[in-house]
């Protein structure tokens, strides 16, 4: 196995004649959280439903952990977990009930599940909530689930799109904090897409979106001291703004 | 992957339908009282309007609601299918069909146990029906109960495989009342389910041609049939050829590659 989780190459999409993506080069290293910022409709989504399989490029290679999604594609959704954007919880479901299930979808003996659902409620501190229906939880807890869903089958590769949309300040906090402990402890490379700069440290790996055009790659603090600009946000903003 | 795995995914899809199904009786009751309203009061004012020769499998003459029976325990299994259908441009729109797609289980197999595990949990329902059908004098024979079961299981299988072929090219949960009209009404009317189609023949060989295609009506004859202890063939190999190729188009319709999903992903 190379030391990348994730390993993208030239890739492109297109809807009709629109550009979501061009030539998308992006290499993430085991243990790595990878911020990829962008405003809304900067390609981020379609990014996301490239690498879990919703559409196929029509240009490009992805790979996880060396295993190409169009040849090895079964192979390398075993390393992937994801949390999408949008809530994909059965609200009608316990928790353990929708836990249950994705384990059952990655093939996982149903006691292993049962273990794995511990362990991750305790991580999250959800076990008293484990039999509650996700209708009755807040909007933190529902995003702690799905965390606790992607990593069950213990994933390398985290994909978050949008995790923290929604959210209050002090959940996004906790949410984001939660995702860094998990690359720093476990290992786990993590592609964290957002269009909030402040979910972003200078030490971070990063990649600026903009109209499915990458503006900018490499560490944030690098990154601003080339473009001789003093943070983020000011970055964002000369590297986004419209030519003259 | 080993076949351990592919089991526990069944398993696990099953588990999810049935908790849905137990979840919603509100669903489980109407998709009773449609029959039932049916039974008793469309079959009741039709009975003295439709005379019922002896046709197989009946080996006597039989009673409207007699006749009726296998087309409702149809309408169970059609409703039942649009309904998954339904659930699965919901699922879809809400992401929890993203969910599923994300597995690293082949893909043609996860649809497939959807399939299977939508269609075992219509079976609750066709035998909650078959047993309120009793008070109805609608009684066949005790071995017909259990010839029922695969009987009913391919027609679910292949109605189900209509619905999940649906739900891969309907965009939006708007365009379900143009299925309602195009698909489920026209495929119930145009069926055995309310009259024999000897009977629809004397008044148009067209509208009885259609019928006759309908794979609907193969599905409802293949009920009949093993209600009462017959196995008929041409209905089996219409519905089980059907079935493969609803599944088929379903897998191609989720198949990034062939493009079905994708204008949805860009719609969104």
């Amino acid at each position: 196995m190379s030391n990348n989780a994730l390993h993208i190459r030239d890739l492109s999409y297109r809807y009709g004649e629109r550009h979501a993506l061009n030539k998308l080069n992006l290499d993430i290293a085991e243990g790595v959280f990878f911020g990829l910022l962008g405003p809304n409709g900067a390609g981020k989504t379609t990014l996301m439903s490239l690498l879990t399989r919703l559409l196929k490029p029509a240009s490009g290679e992805i790979s996880v952990f060396d295993y190409s999604l169009n040849k090895h594609a079964n192979e390398a959704m075993r390393h992937i977990g994801v949390v999408f954007q949008q809530s994909t919880l059965d609200l009608d479901l316990s928790v353990a009930q929708n836990l249950e299930y994705h384990g059952a979808l990655h093939g996982i003996a149903p006691r292993e599940v049962r273990s794995r659902i511990q362990q991750e409620l305790t991580r999250f501190a959800l076990s008293d909530r484990q039999h509650d229906r996700v209708r009755d939880l807040n909007g933190g807890h529902r995003r702690r689930v799905e965390l606790a869903r992607a990593l069950l089958h213990r994933p390398k590769l985290l994909l978050l799109d949008e995790a923290s949309a929604g959210l209050d300040i002090d959940t996004r906090a906790n949410l984001n904090s939660h995702v860094r402990a998990l690359c720093k402890q476990d290992g786990i490379a993590a592609l964290w897409t957002t269009h909030l700069i402040e979910e972003l440290h200078n030490e971070d790996q990063i990649l600026i979106l903009h109209k499915g055009q990458c503006l900018a790659q490499g560490q944030a603090q690098t990154l601003q001291n080339n473009h001789n600009v003093k943070d983020l946000p000011a970055l964002f903003s000369q590297l986004t703004r419209p030519a003259a | 992957m080993n076949a351990s795995a592919y089991y526990y995914c069944f398993v696990g899809i099953l588990k999810r339908e049935m908790y849905r199904f137990l979840q919603q009786r509100s669903r489980f009751l109407s998709s009773l009282v449609r029959p039932l309203l049916w039974l008793a009061v469309f079959a009741a004012g039709f009975r003295s309007a439709l005379g019922i020769a002896i046709i197989p499998p009946y080996e006597t003459y039989i009673s409207y609601e007699v006749y009726i029976a296998p087309g409702l325990i149809g309408i169970i299994l059609l409703f039942n299918g649009m309904q998954s259908s339904l659930s699965m441009v919901y699922d879809r729109e809400m992401g929890s069909m993203r969910v599923l797609l994300t597995s690293p289980i082949s893909r043609a197999y996860l649809l497939a146990c959807k399939l299977l595990a939508t269609s075992l949990v219509s079976l609750f329902q066709v035998y909650a029906f078959v047993a309120i059908a009793r008070l109805f004098d609608i009684t066949p024979p005790l071995i017909g109960y259990v010839y029922l079961l695969p009987a009913a299981l391919l027609p679910a299988l292949m109605l189900s495989a209509l619905g999940l072929f649906l739900s891969s090219v309907i965009r939006q949960l708007e365009n379900f009342a143009g299925v309602m009209n195009f698909i489920v009404f026209p495929m119930f009317f145009l069926s055995s389910a309310l009259y024999p189609l000897w009977k629809m023949r004397e008044s148009n060989e067209l509208i009885y041609q259609i019928c006759a295609f309908n794979p609907f009506t193969h599905g409802i004859e293949l009920i009949r049939f093993a209600l009462y202890g017959q196995f008929n063939l041409l209905a089996f190999s219409v519905c089980a050829m059907t079935t493969l190729v609803f599944l088929a188009l379903a897998i191609l319709g989720y198949d990034p590659k062939h493009g079905l999903l994708k204008r949805k992903a860009g719609a969104s």
